[in-house]
C-alpha cells in the first residue's frame, strides 16, 4: 500500500463562524485563562479591543469546521483508526472578537510517506468580516501502517 | 511585562486536568472524538483510558508564554508544537521553557509540556511580541 496524492493542492469549500462572547469565556475557563479582556466587554473595550477578544488557542474552534472536510474527504484518503494529530503550527495577525464573522478556507499542502507512515499536512486560513488576516493553521497528521 | 534574555526559563505553568477536564474541552472545542470522553471506547482501541486532547495541552502552552506578556492575547505571534506522548487526565502537566532568541521586542521560547517524564509536546516553538 502506499499513500494517494492526487488531493495535494485541493481545496474545500470556506466555512463561516460568528465569534460569540459566551463561547469565548466557556474556551477560556476550560483552559484556565482568568484574563476579564476574554469575559467582560468593558475590560476588553479599555485594553484596546472592540469587544471581549479570544484567546489565541481558540483559532481551533473556527478553524476546526474549516479543515475537518478535507481530513475525512475520500480522496485525501486517511485511514482514521491508525491517525494521530502529530503537529500544530499557527500564526496569528488581528485577533479574534466577539462579533466578528471568520471566514476560514483548508487546503491540502502536501502528502508524503516514510517508513511506513503517511504524513498529511493541511493548511488553514482565517480572515474576519474586514477581509483582515486572523490566523493561519498548518495541520500535521500522521497515518500508521500506509 | 517580562525581560527576558537568551537561556533564562519561563516560569512554569502546571495544572492537573481533574477527571472530567475532557469532556468540558470537548464542549468548548466542538472535538468529541470519543478517545478523549469515553474511557471503554479509548481501551478498544489500545488506549489506557482517555486521553487528553493534544490541542488542549497546546492551549496551555500558549497560555504560559502570553502569561509573560501579563495573558495579553496580542503577544502570541506564532505557536508550533508536535505531538508526541499523550497526556491523561489527574496527572500534573508542567509546562516550561527556555528563551532561544531575542530580536527586538521578538522573543522565540521554546516549550515542552510533560507529565513527570511523559513529554506529550515537545519542540513547541513559541514567538511572542512583547
Amino acid at each position: 500500500m502506499s499513500v494517494k496524492k492526487e488531493a495535494i493542492g485541493k481545496e474545500w469549500p470556506a466555512t463561516k463562524y460568528e465569534v460569540g462572547k459566551e463561547k469565548i469565556g466557556e474556551y477560556a475557563r476550560v483552559l484556565g485563562i482568568e484574563n476579564p479582556v476574554h469575559f467582560d466587554r468593558e475590560a476588553a473595550k479599555a485594553a484596546g479591543f472592540r469587544d471581549v477578544v479570544a484567546p489565541p488557542m481558540f483559532a481551533v474552534v473556527y478553524s476546526s469546521p474549516a479543515v475537518g472536510p478535507a481530513m475525512f474527504d475520500s480522496e485525501v484518503g486517511m485511514n482514521f483508526a491508525a491517525m494521530v494529530h502529530g503537529g500544530q503550527e499557527f500564526e496569528w495577525d488581528e485577533p479574534a472578537c466577539s462579533g466578528d464573522e471568520i471566514t476560514t478556507t483548508a487546503k491540502c499542502l502536501a502528502i508524503s510517506e516514510k517508513d511506513g507512515k503517511g504524513f498529511y499536512i493541511f493548511e488553514t486560513n482565517a480572515v474576519n468580516q474586514n477581509g483582515d488576516q486572523v490566523v493561519k493553521g498548518t495541520w500535521t497528521c500522521i497515518v500508521r501502517g500506509v | 511585562m517580562a525581560d527576558l534574555n537568551v537561556g533564562d526559563a519561563i516560569p512554569d505553568l502546571k495544572v492537573t486536568p481533574d477527571k472530567y477536564l475532557t469532556h468540558r474541552y470537548a464542549g468548548a472545542s466542538g472535538d468529541f472524538n470519543p478517545i478523549h470522553i469515553d474511557p471503554e471506547f479509548a481501551k478498544a482501541v489500545g488506549l489506557p483510558g482517555t486521553i487528553l486532547h493534544g490541542l488542549y495541552m497546546m492551549g496551555l502552552v500558549a497560555r504560559a508564554n502570553a502569561a509573560l506578556a501579563d495573558g495579553d492575547p496580542r503577544a502570541l505571534k506564532r505557536l508550533s508544537v508536535q505531538f508526541r506522548g499523550m497526556g491523561a487526565p489527574e496527572t500534573e502537566i508542567v509546562v516550561s521553557g527556555t528563551v532561544k532568541s531575542v530580536d527586538g521586542d521578538r522573543v522565540v521560547i521554546d516549550t515542552v509540556a510533560a507529565q513527570g517524564d511523559n513529554l506529550t509536546i515537545r519542540n513547541a516553538e513559541a514567538e511572542i511580541q512583547l
